[in-house]
């Protein structure tokens, strides 16, 4: 199914085409995942957030419009179940700093691997956002990596634009800190690139 | 206008969400509020490029995911065929039902006239 391009596997699993729809969840489940991870700050919230994200994607692809890419599309059903779930999550236990798990193994794609500077900041970058508090992650995530516009971001998280956007301002200006600090050598010692 | 003035109104500038000529004014004579957009725009950079750092999953998570979708459709079609079978007891009984009535008007009928005809 290499040569399919993802719209038309959209539009078979429209058509009821399970094959097809697998073929978009192997396509793309590294890309929710990854963000299921940042949402979700471990592992296993990851991996049960993204199946069930695929779940409801399943259930929910005959309103997939095709005016977006099946992955921005993801991204926003993945948001929601990320946040639905640390809602639950939330009534459970209190989340902190200790139950938050390692960081996962990192795959650096498309970074040439002179580029250590970069790469330095962006390990010291990825690990002030894991450690951001839950609300301000999930809105800088789904803003400034993810790049989904305000409207959606409240949309799926259930707030307002406003609180969108404070939360969205009090992360950057803590991550803005991250780049005031001289780089650490050490920083990337525990990622392994794949 | 003052840099921290400024500062405190970068974020909605930078994002498009607001136009501000005075603000954009004092950035453009300001070399203080010019390095701060600088780093603002250095973070936002740093932040898209997060875009393609996966995080590589087990193994076993996309194997699960396809095989919750297996389960997921098996009891979609179990629940298919129940609501189906529900519907087929439904319409057996309106069916009877409605039987019931009519045979029932029938009779009453029939009595009413025989009960005029012996009268």
């Amino acid at each position: 199914m290499a040569m399919v391009d993802d719209r038309e596997l959209v539009d078979a699993a429209i058509r009821g085409d399970r094959p097809a729809f697998e073929e978009l969840v192997r396509r793309t489940y590294l890309d929710s995942y990854t963000l299921a991870y940042r949402l979700t700050g471990n592992e296993e919230d990851a991996r049960d957030v993204a199946q069930e994200a695929y779940l409801r994607a399943w259930k929910g692809i005959g309103k997939f419009r095709g005016d977006a890419m099946f992955s921005t599309w993801m991204y926003r059903i993945t948001a929601n179940t990320a946040a639905t779930f640390t809602k639950k999550r939330s009534r459970l236990r209190t989340e902190s700093i200790d139950e938050i798990g390692e960081p996962a193994e990192l795959r650096y794609d498309n970074q040439p691997s002179a580029m250590f500077e970069a790469a330095d900041l962006l390990d010291r970058l990825s690990a002030a956002v894991d450690e951001l508090p839950q609300k301000l992650r999930q809105v800088v995530v789904l803003r400034d990596v993810y790049g989904l516009g305000h409207e959606a971001i409240a949309e799926e998280l259930s707030i307002s634009e406003t609180a969108a956007k404070v939360r969205l301002h009090r992360a950057r200006h803590k991550l803005r800190e991250v780049l005031d600090q001289p780089g650490d050598e050490q920083s990337g010692a525990s990622a392994h690139a794949v | 206008m003052q840099c921290e003035q400024v500062h405190e109104l970068l974020p909605a500038v930078i994002d498009g969400d607001e136009r501000n000529l005075e603000i954009e004014l004092h950035i453009e004579t300001c070399l203080r509020c010019q390095a701060e957009v600088a780093r603002y725009r250095k973070l936002l950079r740093a932040m898209s490029m997060l875009r393609t750092r996966y995080l590589e999953p087990n193994p076993a998570g996309l194997a699960q995911t396809l095989a919750g979708l297996e389960s997921e459709l098996e009891r979609s079609a179990v629940r298919a065929v129940l609501s189906g079978k529900r519907l087929a007891y439904a319409g057996a009984i309106g069916g009877t039902v409605a039987t019931a009535a009519t045979v029932a008007a029938f009779v009453a009928r029939n009595r009413k006239r025989g009960l005029k005809l012996a009268g």
